[in-house]
């Protein structure tokens, strides 16, 4: 009889193909995980605190409680993901412990450790993890990252980071194309990232793991900017829960990222919201208070 | 049954949400002209429709808002239609849950039956109705990610697949199939192929 293999890569990824053209949704309640689930989201991050919170409050921010992400995933039939961070393989072992569906290695939460990423192979669990250029999402593809996400600026509202890497990123991938083989070689070097991802890239046109947009997104406008312009998918952080009608406006997001190329129905959708999050422009924050420039 | 005249085949892709990308690129290697299908009016002129896995309440809340139910239902009266994982909850009668569904398959899903993610696995499986467009015996290699379970198969729905230990995971009903694992996100073209065979089943005569 044929072996039943599990924690593999292709399983990994797949849950992360499952996840595309899909929004998925920051919640710090079971309450609010149902709320997200009813207005369509394909999954939650289970957080105590939204990065605006977390950015309001300061101090470390660490993994949240096992109890309340194991409240949300009882709370809801998606799959629930949650942050770890960056280099504390510890947290990641006990989420994947309780059995949370994907993790999050975020820049978010303060980095445990300032050289090294966790070795992501290790787990059977699937992890997501923030970039802002080719180079540093080949990195953490290497180290075995099964999605990728812009970083954007967390908890801001200010869609502008995210719009950066993604053209980083997709910028790259396009350069990458034209440019002749014997240069692909320097290339890679210069990026830093491994030649085998890197030829990857070149021939599938894209990276090769789901890439989706986070970090500031607020309105349907946003969710559809990030999708034309190539994301395959949408993180939604502070900005629906810090909105003046969450459900509506997570509808509404998650009606956008489905018909993120009909104007009509974009224009349909962000009718009568309510106000957004009031949030920070990010070419006010101070250097210290960017969480972008966290992870190597 | 009737030949199609070498008729270039039109399937529809339910692109509302999930991995819709991965069964147009085996349907374009196969050969069959592709179109994206998030409004009613999309539907027009298909020959076939697949609704790819994702999240089911996700593509049912998507289906109930942008008027789909119905037209889908119509669809699949006529013609060939094929969910995998979260497209084959769709198309049951019964999810074991209140969520919005097709219900134009006699089957019985229970969904994550086999767990959470850690517990997504792969597998080879025996599809004896893969025969029909490849002789080739050889085994088909399914993913399953946060799978259903078809629990009950009933008249005139039947079983098209078992895991070794006999839990049903694909299903056959006329022209219509569902499948609990994933064959776009292998390079296996087989259920495609088998898809496609089932779309020329249904084309009426001409």
């Amino acid at each position: 009889m044929s072996p039943i293999l599990t924690g593999t890569f292709k399983v990994k990824i797949g849950l992360a193909q499952m996840l595309k053209g899909g929004v998925i949704m920051d919640v710090v309640t079971p309450e609010q995980a149902k709320i997200a689930e009813d207005a369509g989201a394909v999954a939650v991050m289970a957080l105590e605190r939204v990065p605006a919170d977390i950015r309001a409050q300061g101090g470390v921010a660490r993994m949240s409680d096992p109890e309340l992400i194991l409240k949300i995933m009882d709370a809801v039939s998606i799959p629930v993901m949650a942050k770890v961070r960056i280099g504390h393989f510890v947290e990641a072992q006990i989420l994947e412990a309780i059995g949370v569906d994907f993790i999050d290695e975020s820049e978010v939460l303060t980095p445990a450790d300032e050289e090294h990423h966790i070795d992501k192979h290790k787990f059977k669990v699937p992890f997501v993890a923030g970039a802002r250029n080719l180079g540093e999402a080949l990195r953490r593809i290497a180290e075995g990252a099964a999605m990728i996400r812009t970083k954007g600026e967390a908890g801001t509202g200010d869609v502008v980071e995210a719009v950066r890497h993604a053209r980083a990123v997709l910028g790259a991938i396009r350069r990458l194309q034209s440019m002749a083989e014997e240069e692909v070689y320097a290339f890679a070097k210069e990026i830093r990232a491994p030649l085998e991802l890197v030829l990857e890239t070149r021939r599938l046109g894209r990276l090769p793991v789901v890439n989706f947009a986070a970090g500031g997104i607020a309105t349907p406008a946003d969710a559809a900017l990030m999708m034309q312009l190539g994301m395959d998918g949408i993180f939604v952080g502070s900005g629906i829960f810090k909105s003046e009608n969450p459900a509506k406006r997570a509808a509404a997001i998650v009606k956008a990222v489905t018909h993120y190329n009909d104007p009509a129905i974009l224009a349909e959708v962000s009718k009568g919201l309510g106000e957004p999050m009031r949030g920070r422009q990010v070419m006010d924050l101070r250097e210290e208070e960017r969480l972008a420039g966290r992870g190597w | 049954m009737s030949r199609d005249n070498g008729k270039i085949p039109r399937i529809g892709v339910l692109a509302l949400q999930g991995d819709f990308l991965e069964h147009r690129q085996m349907l374009e290697r196969l050969g069959a002209l592709v179109r994206e299908v998030r409004l009613p009016e999309h539907l027009d002129g298909l020959d076939g429709l697949i609704i790819p896995g994702g999240e089911s309440t996700t593509m049912g809340k998507l289906a109930v808002d942008f008027g789909l139910i119905e037209p889908l239902r119509a669809f699949a009266a006529e013609k060939a239609m094929w969910g995998t994982c979260a497209g084959a909850i769709f198309m049951s009668k019964d999810a074991r849950r209140d969520q919005p569904l097709l219900g134009v398959m006699n089957i019985e899903v229970e969904r994550n039956a086999f767990g959470r993610q850690v517990d997504s696995f792969e597998i080879d499986i025996d599809v004896p109705a893969l025969r029909v467009v490849d002789p080739d015996p050889k085994p088909f290699h399914a993913i399953f990610i946060r799978a259903p379970l078809i629990e009950a198969v009933h008249p005139p729905a039947e079983v098209l697949a078992r895991l070794p230990d006999g839990r049903i995971v694909a299903a056959q009903q006329g022209h219509l199939l569902a499948t609990a694992f994933h064959p776009e996100l292998t390079d296996d073209p087989r259920f495609h192929q088998y898809f496609l065979h089932l779309v020329r089943q249904a084309a009426p005569a001409r």
